[in-house]
């Protein structure tokens, strides 16, 4: 999801009243944010990250959003590192929508996901806290008439090491708010480090366990109704005809709000606002899409299978070469269309007034949320204020913000502020989805039973090219591609094709582990067919083709090394490994699982071993964290995941039916890291991605089925 | 109607048939309960009635009149709470956080009655409580070190 750019450029201007701002431009011509610093005269904000009042306090404003992957400490630790201030020291606030300041350098806009933020920020971040660093010292070296050099920062104070002279950062922040931007700032050398590579306590954990951590659903307003929704349950239906009246006659239910495809109850609270949802009654006019069934999806997307892509990785002639090889393999894997479910449902408090609207959520993209609000009510921009929150879980459901335009324009017909409340079943069935993808997949082996071609053609829709126009690029979408392009095994004839299908159906988005787990379950796959079909050990089999690629044959080894690969098992089960790359995320991670297949079918896991190497880690309990959760909502995914459709509506509707994984369901996991100097990678979604392949090859060790569609269900298991 | 939670008298007017998880958020706004799913699926709106996990969701206020209500408001303030939410604390468990609440009051209910719970006893109290960001395994960590904590001194909050 990088493929935007890569590099990011830091672009310091001088603002009104001393402060500075920071903007970032991505490739083009030069973009400076142009936003005013709202500062006052006695604070020292030198960028839009930082802000140090006269009375010392440190304020951080945190551009990428908290939503569990522990963003809220990992960024404040990198600036702390280089402000030289504690991390008890610092307090947060959320950044304001702008899509310039607080633009995510890998993405160009303000967004947080895709396993991103510090791999992104790593240096925009720390060059923010040396910026006010190296300005607090100037002005403390100016009052004493000293050379800055013979000046240290700790803890929020600057020393003059010689006299030991002291003055903490509240003292300095006037003068400093005087001084220049300095061109270039020195970073500190990793050796140097006080907090970066620590398992810091993160900033957010307090609140979170004592209830009083704000999330969207919480906000309470004088005056504020709470609503809930029923859109038509078949994309592209409307609303056929309802009876308001009985809506209206349930006690503290307020107004009826009916849009096209949508209706909304307005109430005094939720119970009333869901009695009276049920008492409408409403009838739907289904539209185009009312006999449509997951068959149809499918036999669309095995016809598109069909057709030649465009052409994403070419070396050698893989066609030839199956053809004219000792040993051809193909395959048909499916991946099914899966539901979020972020524990949070989906929320948007909204208030419109003649001249100004203002919002309330917790969103993976604030600028989007506030462009969207301008966009519904005809307002401009500025006068579109958002209040982020944290967020209950995103996992890709967020970078959405579909629930922030309906509410904008169910509020429109409302007088004062409004909650909008999804319930459960309304989140699974208007879900942005992740895609269903078709993959076909050939190889051909030599005599010895090494792969001489590939061949890969993706099918499914392009989420980029509507996501991140930009990013779209010749016909390919370089998420949908992620990791297939980026194939590790050294094959001497590789061919990855994409053709896009969109789907009409259903809305389809990003979910955790993005278009890197769908392939990385086709590919780690199918590389363990080629072991079975060369006799040899899967994990021998990958390492032998992997010299080219020295960091994942270590995370293999590793991995292999702490599960005991080869060690004998009870009987019943079996061991599968796989390996996992995304070219976004820079990651690389092994993982062996360990199941068991009951005589029903039912896959339970016992153990999972993980093998990372993120490059250089900022916080390592929330690498940990992250792989661990990770992997147990790629369990789940794996073994449960699926959301069908049955004349046209998602057959599926809370957890009895969106099975994820529970606690005595959940497996020993083991998480090791590799440490070293590389550039930080992503760790959000790394951990997913591996999870399905592995439990897969593990599936087939234990059982001799070879499973290629996901979810693997007890229909495909049952050995009776 | 008059409820009882965390040991103070709260005064309501409510239907009886209302779920207690929409007086406690929408009528006393005390959004530390949270909503999940609507139908006792998922633990995220878990209080303690005379200290045994009840999914607030689908709990009718009226059935909570005369019953002692603990809600995570007020967890810390019950000795096996506090110790959760310190094991909480220590063992970094929390990532979106928003099934927390949920977890912390079903922990703390198990510990008051079963002070040295094995595996299987945090399976059978713990897993109608759904995490989506997969902290299940720090949880166990966490119920099991509370579980062997100290008890604190009680300071009388």
């Amino acid at each position: 999801m990088d493929r935007v750019s890569r590099r990011e450029f830091l672009i310091a201007g001088a603002a009104a009243g001393g402060g500075l701002l920071l903007g970032w431009h991505i490739d083009g011509g030069p973009r400076v944010a142009a936003a005013a610093a709202t500062t006052t005269a006695s604070e020292f904000a030198p960028n839009a990250f930082i802000r140090i009042g006269t009375d010392g306090r440190v304020t951080m404003i945190m551009g990428q959003v908290e939503m569990g992957q522990g963003a809220y400490t990992a960024m404040p630790m990198l600036l702390a590192e280089e402000l030289e201030v504690g991390l008890d020291q610092v307090r947060l606030e959320h950044a304001p929508p702008d899509e310039k300041r607080y633009a995510n350098p890998i993405f160009g806009f303000q967004a947080t996901g895709g396993s991103t933020s510090v791999k992104g920020l790593y240096l925009p971040m720390r060059r923010a806290g040396a910026t006010a660093r190296t300005m607090l010292i100037a002005a403390a070296a100016q009052r004493w008439s000293v050379d800055p050099a013979s000046c240290r920062a700790e803890r929020g104070v600057v020393i003059h090491t010689p006299s030991r002279r002291r003055i903490g950062y509240g003292a300095l922040a006037p003068a400093a708010a005087e001084l220049p931007i300095p061109e270039t700032v020195v970073l500190k050398r990793p050796e140097d480090f006080k907090l970066i590579g620590t398992p810091a306590k993160r900033l957010d954990t307090p609140t979170k366990v004592n209830g009083t951590a704000q999330y969207g659903i919480d906000v309470r307003l004088p005056g504020m109704k709470i609503a809930t929704v029923a859109a038509s349950p078949v994309l592209g239906g409307k609303v056929g005809g309802l009876d308001e009246a009985k809506a209206m006659a349930v006690a503290g239910v307020r107004q009826i709000v009916r849009l096209d495809e949508v209706v909304a109850v307005v109430a005094d609270h939720m119970w009333a606002a869901k009695q009276g949802l049920a008492a409408l009654a409403i009838r739907w006019d289904d539209g185009a899409n009312a006999a449509v069934s997951t068959a149809d999806v499918v036999k669309d997307l095995a016809a598109a299978a069909e057709t030649p892509g465009v052409v994403a990785r070419k070396e050698g002639e893989a066609a030839a070469a199956i053809a004219g090889a000792a040993t051809k393999l193909e395959a048909v894997y499916e991946a099914p269309f899966l539901a979020h479910v972020a524990l949070e449902p989906m929320n948007c408090t909204v208030q419109v007034r003649k001249d100004g609207c203002e919002v309330w959520t917790s969103s993976q993209v604030l600028g989007r949320v506030q462009a969207t609000a301008a966009q519904v009510t005809g307002l401009p921009l500025e006068q579109v204020v958002v209040h982020n929150h944290l967020l209950g879980g995103g996992f890709g459901r967020r970078l959405e913000f579909d629930y922030v335009t309906q509410a904008v324009r169910i509020a429109q017909q409302v007088t004062g502020p409004v909650k909008i409340i999804w319930t459960r079943e309304e989140d699974v069935q208007h879900d942005v989805y992740r895609p269903y993808y078709y993959d076909r997949i050939a190889a051909g082996l030599d005599a010895r039973g090494r792969p001489i071609a590939w061949m890969h053609r993706l099918v499914g829709p392009a989420i980029l090219a509507r996501w991140a126009p930009p990013a779209f690029r010749n016909g390919l979408d370089g998420d949908a591609l992620d990791g297939a392009v980026d194939l590790l095994y050294d094959i001497p004839a590789i061919q990855v094709e994409y053709v896009r299908h969109e789907e009409s159906v259903v809305n389809t988005g990003f979910w955790r582990g993005v278009g890197v787990t769908h392939n990385t379950f086709v590919i780690e796959s199918f590389i363990d067919e080629l072991a079975v079909a060369a006799k040899a050990d899967p994990f021998e089999y990958r390492h032998a083709l992997l010299t080219k690629a020295p960091r994942a044959r270590a995370v293999l080894e590793l991995a292999a090394k702490e599960a005991g690969w080869g060690a004998t098992l009870p009987a019943g089960r079996g061991r599968g490994i796989a390996l996992n790359y995304g070219g976004a995320w820079d990651t690389y991670l092994a993982q062996v699982a360990e199941v068991a297949v009951s005589p029903a079918g039912e896959v339970r896991v016992h153990r999972i071993v993980c093998a990372v190497d993120c490059g250089t880690v900022v916080n390592p309990d929330t690498v940990k964290a992250q792989i661990e959760g990770g992997v147990i909502f790629g369990i789940g995914g794996a073994l449960w995941g699926e959301v069908t459709l049955k004349n046209g509506r998602v057959e599926q509707s809370n957890f009895h039916d969106v099975r994820v994984l529970r606690m005595n369901e959940t497996p020993a996991i083991e998480v090791h890291l590799v440490r070293n100097g590389e550039p930080p990678g992503g760790i959000g979604e790394p951990g997913t991605a591996v999870t399905a392949p592995a439990l897969a090859n593990a599936v087939f060790a234990a059982t001799g089925k070879r499973i290629r569609k996901l979810p693997l269900k007890p229909d495909q298991l049952r050995s009776a | 109607m008059q409820l009882t939670i965390n040991g103070a008298p709260r005064e309501v007017d409510a239907p009886p048939d209302m779920p207690l998880l929409w007086v406690l958020r929408d009528l006393l706004g005390m959004t530390g309960t949270k909503f999940g799913c609507g139908v006792a699926l998922c633990g995220a709106c878990t209080v303690n009635l005379d200290g045994i996990p009840r999914r607030a969701c689908v709990m009718p206020v009226g059935a909570a009149v005369g019953h002692a209500i603990t809600t995570i408001e007020g967890i810390s303030a019950t000795p096996s709470g506090r110790k959760v939410q310190h094991a909480w604390l220590d063992l970094e468990v929390v990532q979106c956080g928003y099934c927390q609440s949920g977890q912390i009051v079903a922990a703390a209910a198990l510990l008051a009655k079963n002070p040295a719970p094995t595996d299987t006893d945090i399976d059978q109290a713990m897993s109608g409580n759904i995490c989506r960001c997969g902290t299940y395994q720090r949880i166990r960590a966490a119920i099991k070190q509370a579980a062997h904590a100290p008890s604190t001194v009680n300071r009388g909050d």
